[in-house]
């Protein structure tokens, strides 16, 4: 290792990052947040050499990139509250597929270009009403200054998905069919972001994070009007919802993810460049 | 011998105004606003710097650029920090560096364009981008964008219509 020491210590003061009462479920909050971006951002990538066009092509890559370094920042403090050793490396590449805590919705596979830009339309549109609540109102400092970096980055992302989905769903016959597919297929996955449980109570009863609850009807507003525009027709409210990623419990699409995404550091411990 | 070497921040600033973007070597790290604090711990220096894009492979780069100059200059005991909050903004590349990317062929972000998430939509339904940027090339505003996302994910790809030219954008942030 070069004798170089980046460490994270120019940040501000956060008791909550120390408290031990409050460790294991700020520790499981921190890595839902980094890998809802760490699987979604794994995802995006896939398309990295395979898109339609190059334009698009170069555009999820970069998607890809910016959810990755969100993960190093959700999954970094999430070690550092941990206080285990384990860093943001450690985390993503040397956990098994029970101990991931992502939304089933980031997991699906890719699809076609209507399934992926759907989903990022459905999970930015949240991640977008989730980053803006923690930048503005986190009691955690640390927390508020990633969800403020974030932030810049996931509002570009929303604008250019909100874009795509208005452009495709409005678009030739074929391009609406399969985004109205896609809708159709990801909706009853979309409600697990809403559903909280325990941690989500923890952090929301120290200030931390919002009520999850209270943030579905910015988010329905916001993807509505895109919807509406894309002259696609919103699934009916309250149907069948699948959930558990964020428990542990996955489809069976998640190992496959990990098997490539971690072959690597499995196969040979510990290699670095 | 050398961790008595105590520089004056000036200095040091001035040292590394010296360090290249990697992608963007026309332009310094201290130009494009990324070195937000020279001081001192004891004896060490530290030097904070703050990501361009949080995922922005150039970050390890500039880090290591950073610490080579610094350590060219005879400074051993030093230590690099990530600043994350607040978070880096367009609005701190200074004049001379937008200047120097237009004559480099990257047009200068365009300030107070920043996404809002909401922009889209904005756009949409004034049938306008919002956005107008001048080709680098001839200095049209004639053009139009081809793609959010650019070489780097700090630029978008547009394109002159006058002079044909494509050219990359440095988005405001």
């Amino acid at each position: 290792m070069a004798a170089l020491e980046t460490a994270a210590t120019s940040v501000p003061e956060d008791s909550f990052v120390s408290d031990a009462s409050l460790r294991p479920a700020f520790f499981e909050w921190l890595c839902r947040m980094g890998d809802n971006a760490l699987i979604l951002g794994h995802r995006t990538s896939e398309w990295c050499g395979h898109g339609p066009v190059l334009e698009e092509d170069i555009a999820l890559a970069n998607t890809a990139l910016d959810l990755i370094g969100h993960t190093q920042m959700w999954l970094g403090l999430a070690g550092e509250v941990e206080g285990e050793g384990r860093d943001a490396d450690k985390l993503a590449y040397l956990r098994d597929a029970m101990k991931f805590r992502n939304l089933l919705l980031v997991e699906l596979p890719k699809g076609d270009m209507a399934v992926t830009m759907m989903r990022e339309f459905l999970f930015d549109a949240f991640h977008y009403h989730l980053l803006t609540w923690l930048a503005d109102n986190s009691k955690s400092p640390r927390v508020a200054e990633i969800a403020a970096k974030a932030l810049k980055e996931v509002s570009y992302h929303l604008d250019r998905a909100s874009d795509l989905v208005v452009r495709l769903g409005d678009g030739t016959e074929e391009s609406h069919r399969r985004m109205q597919d896609a809708l159709d297929l990801l909706w009853a996955y979309s409600g697990e972001m809403f559903v909280g449980d325990e941690v989500d109570a923890a952090m929301t009863q120290a200030g931390i994070a919002p009520d999850l609850e209270s943030l579905r009807g910015e988010w329905e507003t916001t993807v509505r009007d895109v919807l509406k525009e894309a002259t696609l027709a919103m699934p009916a409210e309250a149907g069948f919802v699948h959930k558990g990623g964020k428990q542990g419990r996955h489809t069976e699409h998640l190992g496959f993810i990990l098997a490539e995404m971690q072959f690597l550091q499995r196969a040979y411990p510990g290699a670095s460049w | 011998m050398s961790t008595t070497l105590h520089p004056a921040p000036d200095e040091v600033w001035d040292w590394l105004s010296e360090v290249p973007d990697p992608e963007i070597p026309v332009v310094s790290v201290t130009e494009l606003g990324i070195v937000r604090d020279v001081s001192y711990d004891g004896d060490t220096l530290v030097v904070a710097v703050t990501p361009t894009y949080s995922g922005c492979p150039a970050t390890a780069v500039i880090d290591m650029m950073i610490e080579d100059k610094l350590r060219e200059k005879g400074l051993d005991n030093l230590r690099l920090e990530r600043r994350l909050s607040p978070p880096w903004s367009t609005d701190w590349v200074t004049e001379e560096a937008r200047e120097k990317l237009k004559q480099f062929g990257i047009a200068p972000p365009v300030d107070g364009t920043a996404s809002t998430g909401m922009s889209a939509k904005a756009a949409r339904l004034s049938g306008e981008s919002g956005l107008t940027v001048a080709c680098p090339r001839c200095g049209s505003k004639n053009t139009e964008r081809v793609s959010q996302f650019g070489s780097t994910p700090c630029k978008a790809a547009w394109r002159c219509k006058d002079c044909l030219e494509p050219f990359d954008y440095f988005k405001c942030i």
